[in-house]
């Protein structure tokens, strides 16, 4: 009886060890997956590609003038043009951006989420921001030219650019970044839990309270992190820019202008900088000091995304 | 599970209100009884044909449900019977859902919950609310009680009131060195003892609590019971459970509610018997609660 047990408990044994060390090779899901390692790599290969070719061409510049590459204003001379009014150009256009589409965009999504009616307008208008954000960049750069130069005239602020400064390129950047703080600082908004707001409504609070103290701080990370992304490419943008009459040659300001005459005069901005440069009929200026000004575009993106990052983790709530 | 019921309501006859010891002892928690005895305490919510619609959608069907000061009353029943959404009436929380519409008579105090001169902000900081899931604000623990009062307008020191609170909700000497710690780092019987405690600190009369343990473990909940028993010396409490034992040991009152299929389908909930709870657990009036209770519902 025991034994003839044991033998069926034998036999079982065998056919389950059977059934669970079988295992079968699939030609398919190897080829599969060589393949997909095969597309990672080649799309890494085109960075390293690019980023070597760009290091290797701007390290002579970087080596030899260091912080005076980066200190040095436009020049028709190679031996001494750098990116300093570029980076200029840019910080201002950055710090329009932040004055204006980021409160806007921030409001607007508060609006859209929080207090619009749940109607046919309002999906409507969010299927409108969507699609906005996706408008290339090149018809900003044309809303800006007929609206925003002439805004920037208006109010007096043309100056010898007859308004094709830095003030409308930095409206005609907030205008292209918009629709992107408002999606993203919405889709923060919506992942609050419903069960934090119903806590705040649940002890007496306001819809003004409830927003204020709970759904705001809680999105908060996920709004910075959209904004300072945003801030990254209202800095690598150069299309807008070319339309509305950046300066894509040499330029300088007389030594006693003042503020107001900077910020209405001639601008440049970084990416435009490198791109005027790669025209240049002097070959110095393609070679080296182009991918010299890429290096700081990109180190500055870089700073950017970090921070992003950092703000991300630092205050990512738990729920 | 009958036999279980009948031992538990058995051992609660005669026991008389706050005479056991309410630390440990399960059964000094079952609803005193007596229908000629609590009859007395006045009517403080006091519900009239209530209909909820959400859109088309008829989510209850003419309730009329008197809830008594100082008594717990429970509303049981299947899921989807309607009984969260007659408790989100009391303080207007429907209100939040855009499609919602509320009929018939909700009077608190004899004034009419839905009348157009009513706040509902105003209704909340007189019922208060502790939901399904512990969800205290992401805050500190202080700041989780203190927001209330704070927008209430309170003006007193805050820290005695944090701690008399805190006090209240038997939560003090787990929490009183971790004042400022994240109400995350809580247990989940604690946070939903602290959820309590941020309902009470803006001394309201009523807490409504929507399956305040559903979500926490057997010893949790027996806290969450005890908290009760003895919060309702001070407040009314209106409690939505899925637990019949729960329902049994701790209220006052029952309501037991289910659902009608109508046209097309359509699930509406309805009250079919509300009485007191001994009466709803032993001797039932209707044989759909009697079927519910002794597990042959559906």
């Amino acid at each position: 009886m025991a034994s003839r047990t044991s033998a069926t408990q034998r036999a079982t044994r065998d056919a389950v060890r059977a059934s669970l060390e079988g295992r079968r090779t699939e030609p398919g899901a190897v080829v599969f997956k060589i393949l997909l390692l095969v597309m990672l790599l080649s799309s890494l290969l085109i960075l390293v590609v690019l980023l070597a070719d760009i290091l290797a061409g701007a390290w002579p510049t970087l080596r030899d003038r260091g912080l005076g590459f980066i200190t040095s204003g436009l020049s028709l001379n190679p031996e001494t043009a750098g990116v300093w009014t570029g980076i200029i150009g840019s910080l201002v256009i950055a710090f329009l951006v932040i004055l204006l589409a980021i409160p806007i965009g921030i409001g607007a999504a508060v609006y859209l989420e929080e207090y619009a009616p749940d109607n046919r307008l309002t999906s409507w208008i969010d299927t409108a921001v969507r699609n906005l954000a996706g408008v290339p960049s090149i018809v900003f750069g044309l809303l800006g030219l007929t609206m925003f130069v002439a805004l920037v005239n208006g109010i007096g602020l043309g100056g010898s650019t007859e308004g094709k400064n830095v003030i409308a390129a930095g409206i005609t950047m907030a205008a292209l970044v918009l629709p992107i703080v408002i999606i993203t600082s919405a889709e923060a908004i919506r992942a609050v839990p419903a069960t934090i707001r119903e806590a705040g409504y649940g002890v007496g609070a306001t819809k003004w309270e409830v927003i204020r103290s709970h759904v705001l701080p809680s999105a908060f990370p996920g709004i910075l992190t959209g904004t300072v992304l945003t801030l990254a490419r209202a800095f690598g943008e150069t299309a807008p820019l070319l339309v509305i009459g950046v300066a894509t040659g040499f330029f300088s300001a007389s030594a006693d202008a003042t503020l107001i005459d900077n910020l209405t005069g001639p601008y440049t901005a970084l990416p435009v900088i490198v791109f005027s440069w790669s025209r240049q009929t002097d070959p110095a200026f393609a070679a080296t000091l182009a991918p010299a000004a890429i290096t700081v575009l990109l180190a500055v993106l870089f700073v950017l995304n970090g921070v992003a990052i950092y703000f991300r983790n630092r205050f990512e709530k738990r729920w | 599970m009958v036999n279980d019921m009948d031992d538990t309501v058995n051992t609660s006859v005669g026991l008389a209100p706050g005479t056991a010891d309410l630390d440990i002892d399960l059964d000094a928690m079952i609803a005193p009884t007596g229908d000629e005895a609590d009859d007395a305490n006045p009517v403080l919510i006091d519900v009239e044909d209530l209909n909820v619609y959400y859109g088309d959608f008829h989510a209850v069907k003419d309730v009329t449900l008197p809830v008594r000061q100082n008594e717990i009353t429970a509303l049981i029943g299947p899921s989807g019977c309607g009984k969260s959404t007659v408790l989100r009436c009391f303080n207007r929380m429907n209100d939040l859902i855009e499609t919602a519409r509320v009929e018939g008579k909700v009077e608190y105090h004899g004034i009419d919950l839905y009348s157009k001169k009513v706040d509902p902000v105003e209704v909340r900081r007189h019922i208060g609310m502790v939901f399904q899931k512990p969800n205290p604000f992401p805050k500190s623990i202080y700041d989780n009680i203190s927001f209330g009062p704070k927008i209430a307008g309170y003006k007193d020191n805050m820290d005695d009131l944090v701690e008399e609170t805190l006090h209240r909700a038997a939560l003090w000497e787990e929490v009183k060195d971790k004042l400022n710690e994240s109400a995350y780092a809580l247990s989940g019987g604690q946070q939903q003892r602290l959820c309590i405690a941020r309902a009470i600190a803006t001394s309201p009369d009523v807490l409504l609590m929507d399956e305040p343990a559903s979500a926490l473990d057997p010893i949790a909940t027996l806290r969450i019971e005890e908290l009760m028993y003895e919060l309702k010396e001070d407040y009314s409490i209106v409690i939505v459970t899925h637990n019949m034992q729960q329902a049994a040991r701790v209220s006052d009152r029952t309501a037991f509610f289910s659902i009608e299929l109508g046209e097309g389908g359509q699930r509406t909930g309805r009250l079919v018997e509300f009485d007191h709870t001994t009466t709803i657990f032993t001797n039932p009036h209707e044989q759909e609660t009697e079927d519910y209770i002794t597990g042959r519902f559906g």
